[in-house]
């Protein structure tokens, strides 16, 4: 880690923390629920710093996009219950966003942004909110407007069955830090990826309207789904050096997950064309929606008229 | 006349049990009238946490730093899980989420006022959690001795929270003032726009409060509005002076004599408009709350629909686990009480 990181709480007390005292005053926590003492954080041999960080990038930049849209739902939800399970799936995103920009900041101190003399941000507040829309990496599905709480339980659907089966995989890669994050986020996810699927299946089958609305989200979303899997010359190198996992080889298992859960919901997986990008470029290469724009010129407001700022 | 010898002696020993500074449980009698006030205080308490949600949570996408997005996040959930706790309190006194819910989005029962104030920069954020937080503990405080059991032992857990929340806030304003010029303007114009509001929330003055001495008859409130006004008062001024903010009272001075602060009144006149629907943003926090559950009727009516279907042995031979907390919950979103 870099100065930046020594004058404000460093990123990774969330996974060393102890929770004894602090946490306990709140009702659902703040952080990490398992503190990983003793995390590794040198750089693995033979891995490209270049490649990680823009790995990480992805990742990371998935949590954090996601992480927002779901708290643009805060006080919204159809009951409470379902307001604090929201809450907690994207308290949970944005706690592995944290530490992947962290990590890419480690990885590769080119990609953080330089702010003027004197901004105590540290890197990953450097990477969330300084950061044009094509310097982002996360996919296309995440950025998407929200719209009715079917399309926000088949989102998550899509983006928690492949997060998650990316994570599992992570857990075993040589990248110490990635592999912790991996460890940790899967149990995190496993309750995300339960906590959608369970919606689906009910709305499916519970009246005819939320059917139809349903049915409508699956068509509106599955065709930005594939380009979760995508491969990329990025992950197939990281692969390659043990230190990352290609979504492509996670396709066989999600694929799999989501045709058991539709199957249970009764319904069919859309039949229809995957969005094309832009001269064959998607999210992973920077190339995203008119949506992201918007998201980041609301997220990055406060933080950009205060680049010296304290927080 | 048996019957009202029967009620003679129930109040007796209710008032007995108030007498001894005992609990009231559900299953005991109690006048209709402690009800009825219960029913009052519980919800409005309850709404305010909910309607709370939205002043603060409107800066959750602008938050500037993925650290005090968290803290955010964390703590407008903490508000909405007070809300459950208090609603659930409620619903012992007979009176189901769904009616209550609806009493609020019709304007039959009130939040606090304070709530109808906009948040216009990010020290509001830290604000609310100082000043407003910190007036919400001081009346919460004394009703963790509350004489309505379910009340007070919620209560117990809200203002533990909330604690925690006002030491977060009044950590992000000493951050702030550490901060630039800029961020320290922006702290004290927000304490300047919070500060009479935040004295408003211990309601009008004893000699304008009509249900207070019946409140503190029944033990269901214990100080009187003035009493916790100067509480606060005296706690916030030496805490104002470590941040290095001005109250935005000229009045304000310490009086030797009493061993305690002098202090301004706040307007209220304004207050009346306010708590009658006249304030900034009334009808923008009740129309946001009708919104959602209105929104969410079709996911809640999906919820039953499916618990009934799937309960229903030989209609659906499929063993699919249940929607998330459905079996608790009939169409309105109205949870059993246990």
């Amino acid at each position: 880690m870099n100065q930046h990181t020594s004058q404000h709480e460093s990123v990774y007390d969330g996974l060393v923390e102890d929770h004894g005292d602090v946490s306990g005053q709140w009702a659902f926590g703040t952080s990490f629920e398992d503190p990983l003492a003793g995390v590794d954080t040198t750089m693995p041999e033979g891995v490209d710093g270049a490649d990680l960080a823009a790995y990480c990038l992805g990742l990371g930049d998935d949590a954090l996009v996601l992480s927002h849209r779901l708290s643009q739902w805060c006080s919204r939800a159809p009951d409470l219950e379902d307001d604090i399970a929201i809450a907690n799936i994207a308290l949970d995103l944005l706690g592995q966003a944290r530490l992947l920009l962290a990590r890419a900041a480690a990885a590769d101190p080119a990609v953080v942004p330089v702010l003027p003399e004197g901004s105590p941000a540290p890197d990953e507040d450097r990477l969330a909110f300084f950061r044009e829309a094509g310097e982002l990496r996360c996919t296309r599905l995440v950025e998407l407007e929200h719209g009715d709480f079917a399309h926000l339980v088949v989102r998550l659907l899509l983006f928690s069955t492949a997060r998650l089966a990316l994570l599992h995989r992570l857990a075993g890669t040589r990248d110490p830090v990635l592999a912790a994050i991996g460890a940790k986020g899967a149990t995190e996810v496993t309750y995300h990826r339960d906590y959608a699927a369970r919606w689906v299946v009910t709305l499916a089958r519970g009246t005819e309207e939320s059917r139809r609305r349903l049915l409508a989200a699956l068509d509106e979303l599955a065709p930005w789904h594939p380009e979760q899997l995508d491969t990329h010359p990025v992950a197939t190198r990281l692969a390659e050096s043990g230190a990352g996992v290609d979504p492509a080889a996670t396709a066989e298992e999600v694929e799999g997950v989501l045709a058991q859960v539709l199957e249970e919901a009764r319904c069919p997986w859309p039949e229809a064309p995957r969005r094309g990008g832009v001269r064959g470029r998607t999210g992973r290469d920077g190339m995203h929606t008119e949506a992201l724009g918007r998201l980041l010129a609301e997220m990055q407001v406060v933080a950009r008229a205060h680049p010296l700022g304290r927080w | 006349m048996s019957t009202s010898t029967d009620e003679a002696r129930l109040e007796e020993q209710f008032e007995a049990v108030i007498a001894r500074h005992e609990r009231i449980e559900p299953r005991d009698w109690m006048p209709e009238g402690y009800r009825r006030t219960l029913v009052r205080q519980v919800a409005q308490h309850a709404h305010s946490e909910i309607i709370g949600m939205q002043p603060e949570g409107a800066w959750l996408t602008r938050a500037p730093s993925l650290r005090r997005k968290a803290v955010l996040l964390a703590k407008v959930q903490d508000e909405a899980g007070h809300g459950l706790y208090l609603y659930s309190a409620c619903e012992t006194l007979g009176v189901s989420r769904a009616e209550l819910t609806r009493m609020l989005i019709d304007g039959r029962q009130k939040y606090s006022s304070i709530f109808n104030y906009p948040t216009l920069s990010y020290a509001d954020v830290g604000t609310i959690g100082w000043l407003v937080d910190g007036a919400a503990i001081c009346n919460q405080v004394p009703l963790c001795r509350t004489s309505y059991g379910p009340y007070g032992r919620a209560m117990i857990r809200v203002c533990k929270e909330e604690s925690f929340h006002q030491r977060q806030g009044y950590e992000l304003l000493m951050t702030m003032m550490s901060g630039t010029d800029e961020q320290r303007a922006m702290v004290q114009e927000s304490v300047d726009r919070f500060w009479w509001p935040a004295l408003m929330m211990f309601g009008p003055p004893d000699d304008a409060s009509p249900n207070t001495a019946r409140s503190l008859a029944w033990g269901i409130k214990r100080n009187t509005n003035d009493e916790l006004r100067q509480k606060f008062v005296d706690m916030t001024v030496p805490q104002a002076e470590r941040l290095g903010v001005t109250l935005p009272d000229p009045d304000l001075r310490w009086n030797e004599e009493r061993g305690a602060h002098d202090f301004g009144q706040p307007d209220w006149d304004e207050l009346t408009r306010v708590i009658s629907g006249a304030g900034p943003c009334n009808a923008e926090r009740i129309a946001h709350r009708r919104r959602a559950h209105e929104d969410g009727a079709w996911v809640r009516e999906a919820a039953s629909a499916f618990a009934r279907a799937t309960k229903e042995p030989g209609r659906d031979r499929a063993q699919v686990e249940q929607a998330p907390g459905s079996s608790l919950r009939d169409p309105d979103g109205r949870v059993e009480t246990r």
